[in-house]
């Protein structure tokens, strides 16, 4: 990301709350239009930095630029401030009807009348709550609570909008429909978003760019794909649903960056032998790694390929494991396949497939593992 | 029970006979009453929002003086303030004592700290991420302010209704530095304690009769306002 065209960028941003650092970030820089999802595990500083960056809680180290001008603290921030618009988990409306709800902000900026009513009329129908207008707030429900706060922030046209684990109240239809009116609506009014979220599908679905935070710090930055497929570290790889984690040394460097790697700790199971001795193909590997370091695989369970039987047909170049299905557990739309191959590894595979091969316990199969499926990070 | 019927009866007469005295009792029972209630409002609303809104070292003794000052004997509002507008007293050049306007003072004296401390419920009791959302809709510092005290407007009248019912009722101070003068600074409270200490119970009886009328249509027109503001 160039800094020269970041709508928002922080530079070397830290806050402190009750004398912790609850926040560090070197730097973040967000280009105009942009989807960027932060997620991580509660307390990991995502909405402290949401309210960084809305300018309502200044930094106490580092700063925060708006199309490359600092922010200034305090009162001076109100011209910032009202180019955004954040939105909270909990919809936050206030004790009058929906149609002054989404008034609100308007209203601060004293907008002439015809203008505020042709506005809100505008954001109600974006988030199809036209008919709700004139109830109170107090009587929507979880869903229409939510669209109204999120019609209350897109009332005032922002630059930059705010999203606070949006969906997390609400039941899965509610926040489905939502999701896809809000992707909608910023797809169409190109409103460079920051949301925070715990959910990576989400995070898929919206963001241009995923950032994964923990405990204040950023621990990676990068394209959903990225951050998905190319874990930074082994916290990243188990937070975005890396399954797989194998140990394995690399032995040998190949083209482009790909490796051999030797697989490590595994133990022979009823009949297979250990798979110590198994070489695979990878793909791909973090910086600075280089033959005879050691490392983790990361297998996302959904690239992992089972097929029935000791012998797979797997064309040439792929990596075959031989194993023995330990367990099968369903997982939303998939079934979760354990396979004991010495090491444990998890296939997620659709009913379909799961009958086709009679995936079940004690079964015997063969897990295929393209190579540029795998990926190999530092230990530790 | 003879009596409290004749007292009663007496009331209305004297009500509807449009007795002067009476009629010049009651409203200046009504301006003195409102004024310190008024007064206290400006105070206390301010005060109570500046609690609930701050966080500063010694803010907790503060809460609890104000919490403790809801529940102030009229009569030490009333000894102070005698002392402080005596003619020897820090204030006795302005020759306030006995007058409606030392009624004044010492009312809003006891009704701030009950204003107060509603405020300060009231404020306090709104989603701690309110003023952020507020904040993030673009809002002024005051701009914040003004719209967390519309969305605590119900619980805001409550302490508008205690602190009239407060000092309505309020006698001890009214005595000590209004004096019960006829005329000027003679009160329903006080005037209802003189007829008694007379044995005009009767009178008595009817001035407590009007008094209660009056209270029951203050808080009858605020209850009126406030539970039309409750959207359906």
């Amino acid at each position: 990301m160039s800094t020269g065209v970041a709508i928002l960028e922080v530079r070397d941003f830290r806050i402190r709350r009750g004398g912790a650092e609850v926040l560090n970030l070197p730097s973040i820089a967000v280009a105009p239009g942009e989807t960027l999802a932060l997620i991580g595990p509660n307390g990991a500083g995502k909405s402290t930095l949401l309210l960084g960056l809305s300018g309502i809680e200044p930094p106490s180290a580092g700063e925060l630029l708006f199309r490359g001008a600092r922010v200034p603290a305090g009162a001076a921030a109100l011209d910032y401030r009202r180019r955004v618009a954040m939105v909270f988990q909990e919809p936050l409306l206030f004790d009058t009807t929906v149609f002054e709800n989404v008034a609100t902000g308007l209203r601060l900026r004293r907008f002439p009348k015809e203008e505020l009513g042709r506005r809100v009329a505008e954001s109600l129908e974006r988030f199809r709550i036209g008919h709700l207008a004139g109830r109170s707030a107090r009587t929507l429900s979880g869903g229409e609570a939510q669209r109204a706060s999120i019609a209350r922030a897109m009332a005032v046209a922002p630059e930059i909008l705010l999203l606070d684990e949006p969906f997390a109240a609400l039941d899965p239809p509610a926040r489905e429909a939502l999701l896809e009116d809000l992707a909608h609506t910023l797809h169409e009014t190109g409103t460079t978003t920051v949301f925070a979220t715990h959910d990576r599908a989400e995070a898929q679905r919206l963001a241009d760019r995923v950032a994964v935070l923990d405990c204040g710090r950023l621990r990676q930055i990068g394209t959903a794909e990225e951050v998905l497929r190319r874990p930074a570290d082994s916290f990243v790889a188990s937070f975005v649903g890396v399954e797989n984690l194998l140990p394995v040394t690399l032995t040998a460097a190949g083209e482009g960056g790909a490796f051999i790697g030797r697989l490590e700790g595994g133990k022979s199971v009823a009949g297979i032998a250990a798979p110590d001795c198994a070489l695979l193909a990878v793909g791909g590997a973090a910086p600075g790694m280089r033959v005879g370091s050691e490392g983790l695989i990361c297998v996302r369970p959904e690239d992992v390929v089972v097929a029935a039987g000791g012998t797979g047909a797997a064309p040439d170049g792929e990596n075959r494991l031989q194993g023995l299905v330990a367990a099968v557990v369903p997982q939303g739309p998939f079934l979760k396949v354990s396979i004991d191959c010495g090491l444990r590894v998890v296939a997620a595979v659709s009913g379909h497939v799961a009958r086709a091969h009679a995936l079940e316990p004690g079964s015997a199969v063969t897990v295929v593992l393209r190579p540029a499926d795998l990926y190999v990070i530092p230990r530790g | 029970m003879e009596l409290i019927w004749q007292g009663i009866r007496e009331a209305f007469g004297l009500i509807f006979g449009f007795d002067a005295e009476i009629w010049r009792i009651s409203l200046l029972s009504l301006r003195i009453s409102g004024t310190a209630t008024f007064i206290s409002l400006l105070l206390g609303v301010s005060a109570g929002t500046a609690l609930a809104l701050t966080r500063f070292p010694g803010r907790r003794v503060l809460v609890s003086l104000v919490n403790t000052g809801m529940g102030l004997p009229p009569v030490v509002v009333g000894l102070f303030v005698s002392i402080f507008l005596w003619r020897n007293g820090p204030l006795g050049a302005l020759g306030l004592l006995y007058t409606p306007t030392a009624m004044i003072i010492a009312q809003s004296v006891i009704a701030t700290p009950i204003v107060t401390g509603i405020s300060l419920a009231a404020v306090q009791q709104l989603p701690p991420k309110l003023r952020l959302q507020i904040l993030a809709l673009g809002a002024t510092r005051w701009q914040m302010v003004r719209l967390l005290l519309r969305e605590a407007r119900l619980p805001l009248l409550a302490a508008v209704m205690a602190g009239f019912g407060g000092v309505i009722s309020e006698v001890g101070a009214s005595i000590m530095v209004g004096g019960n003068i006829k005329g000027s600074t003679r009160v329903l409270t006080t005037a209802t304690v003189m007829e008694t200490g007379r044995g005009n119970f009767d009178v008595a009886i009817a001035l407590s009769v009007i008094l209660l009328l009056l209270t029951f249509a203050v808080n009858y027109l605020l209850t009126r306002i406030q539970q039309a503001e409750r959207p359906r």
